[in-house]
């Protein structure tokens, strides 16, 4: 059985066709990236899989569950998922914040106890976030907030991790930091990943399958070596790409 | 922290009822208002102070908590802090209902019954014109509610212009929120228990709430079904208050406010302490309304909007997080 499926997956968002037909399956391990221009979808897909709006036609199963009727608490438990921006209408603070992680865990009446605090104080030093627990989001830097909402996900802590480009707003130490840190636990705990992403080269040095969305409902998946190529990448992002070899492999470099 | 927090409002509460006892235009010393209270007392003092001035403080205090715990509500569903417990029409439809109640020359009970169906009429009537096309979002919510109000708000002059000289004045004071005529609020009270335990019980989905529609839906909230719960709660406690009281402003806009300025946020602590505070400082504006200018009093809701435009543009002015503006 597989931990997320999509059978016959149509997707579209005003007049854009995401994908047509799609069936992808992502299975304990997988790392995954979606590719694709802006605008082509990637992050509706993104929350399509996250059950938060609804498919055109199509079925999603959750290790062999309907998504569609499963309740937001039990989804919540095994997938998560990293927003592409923050909207904080109201002041919390940090400690605040990175608990909402542990609400699917609890009780309806339950308060937080001495285990979420553990849980969620092991999550920030995780992000480096540690010794700022008082502070109020909204005086976070961009990236600081970033790395507060990959805390909050490793709190939630489910099998399934979505992550709409994680590395915004993140200095060069910290992108790999990030990724190193989600690619080692998913390895560890037999997780799955899937990032949006826009820099292909961190792409294939962190993940081992792709997805391309094309914009017009086509799309590719495979392997990097079997999808990343010259012919899909200038198809991808209108744009010639120069393959270098690099110390780590190939190297894609816009001309 | 959390239940020094509330010891300190329950205090504050204390205070301000016991205050609102004391004072008024017959003065009642300490000791005197010890022995009523314990049962003995002057004839005078007594039936000054439990048939007069106990029912009106608890009728202020189940006010201001009323308007408070609505308007912390309404803040979280609308997710903007400008919000207040009246930002749905309900004001304006009670006031409606009310007016019009005056006009028919209803007595008090049916000028209570149709200031509570006017707020109800115009929850369910924003209610379904935000609703109409199937999408449900928050700020077409907020829009129809804004809309709506100010619809209120002309039919409401009409009715003044129609209305008879004689009757004007009592219509305009219960336009501002006015306590004089109040009697002991039993219904209040229990709405607003039942609707404090039922809020307090949901507190922290509320709390995950804040982060954003989409955000607490992936953390595992069942949006839609949570705004519903909480559009009708807010709505039906705002609808009591404007019944006990008429539409008294700024408390259940502000209250919210200095709590989370104190540092209190979390819902399950923010919502009694919203009660408290704002029950509290309903009183203590009430007893100044009826002693600053005594014998003449003045409608509570010009009082609260007095003391409450500086107070919310001082709070603005010392503090950025109210907003939760990026610094």
């Amino acid at each position: 059985m597989h931990l997320l499926e999509t059978g016959k997956l149509c997707v579209t968002i005003g007049n854009t066709r995401v994908c047509d037909a799609l069936d992808v399956s992502i299975d304990a391990g997988d790392r995954w990236c979606i590719l694709g221009r802006n605008g082509t979808g990637k992050t509706t897909l993104l929350h399509t899989l996250a059950g938060l709006r609804s498919a055109l036609s199509g079925a999603i199963t959750l290790q062999g569950q309907s998504l569609q009727q499963l309740p937001r608490k039990s989804i919540a438990r095994r997938i998560g998922l990293l927003f592409q921006d923050h909207n904080d209408a109201f002041p919390a603070s940090v400690m605040e914040t990175v608990l909402s992680g542990r609400h699917p865990w609890m009780g309806p009446l339950q308060w937080e106890g001495e285990q979420d605090f553990a849980i969620a104080q092991a999550a920030l030093r995780a992000v480096e976030l540690d010794g700022m627990e008082q502070r109020i989001v909204t005086t976070l830097s961009g990236g600081e907030r970033r790395r507060l909402g990959i805390a909050c996900l490793l709190t939630q802590n489910p099998q399934l991790q979505l992550l709409d480009e994680p590395t915004n707003h993140l200095d060069l130490h910290h992108q790999i930091s990030m990724l190193e840190l989600l690619q080692r636990q998913t390895q560890r705990d037999n997780k799955a990943l899937v990032f949006v992403m826009h820099d292909i080269n961190l792409a294939t040095r962190y993940c081992n399958r792709f997805l391309l969305l094309f914009g017009d409902g086509e799309t590719a998946q495979g392997a990097a070596s079997e999808v990343l190529t010259h012919t899909h990448l200038e198809r991808l992002y209108r744009h010639p790409l120069q393959a270098v070899q690099g110390p780590q492999g190939t190297l894609w470099l816009p001309r | 922290m959390r239940t020094l927090i509330l010891l300190a409002l329950l205090l504050l509460a204390l205070a301000s009822l016991l205050t609102s006892l004391a004072s008024g235009s017959v003065s009642v010393s300490w000791q005197e208002l010890q022995s009523v209270l314990s049962g003995e007392g002057s004839e005078l003092a007594r039936q000054v102070i439990l048939e007069l001035r106990w029912p009106r403080a608890v009728a202020a205090f189940t006010t201001g908590a009323l308007l408070s715990v609505a308007g912390t509500l309404m803040q979280v569903l609308v997710r903007n802090p400008l919000a207040d417990p009246y930002v749905l029409g309900i004001s304006g439809g009670a006031a409606t209902g009310a007016l019009l109640a005056l006009l028919l020359g209803l007595g008090s009970l049916g000028l209570h019954s149709a200031a509570f169906c006017g707020a109800l009429f115009s929850m369910l009537l924003v209610f379904s014109l935000s609703h109409g096309s199937g999408n449900w979002t928050t700020s077409r919510l907020l829009l129809t509610g804004v809309v709506i109000a100010s619809g209120w708000g002309a039919v409401i002059g009409f009715l003044l212009a129609l209305g008879p000289e004689q009757g004007l004045r009592g219509m305009l004071f219960w336009l501002m929120g006015d306590l004089s005529y109040a009697s002991f609020p039993a219904f209040g009270l229990l709405v607003l228990a039942t609707g404090l335990l039922l809020a307090i019980a949901f507190g922290r989905s509320l709390n995950v709430l804040t982060q954003g529609e989409q955000a607490a839906s992936a953390l595992g909230v069942s949006v839609t079904a949570l705004h519903r719960g909480i559009y009708v709660l807010a709505s039906l406690l705002a609808a009591t208050a404007v019944t006990l009281a008429g539409s008294i402003g700024f408390v259940g806009l502000i209250v919210p406010h200095m709590l989370r300025l104190a540092g209190v946020r979390d819902h399950r602590l923010l919502l009694p302490a919203a009660a408290l505070l704002g029950g509290s400082l309903l009183v203590s504006a009430d007893t100044l309304a009826r002693t600053l200018l005594a014998p003449h009093q003045l409608p509570v809701g010009v009082l609260t909007a007095l003391v409450g435009v500086p107070l919310f543009l001082a709070l603005l002015h010392h503090s950025h997080n109210v907003l939760g503006e990026a610094r």
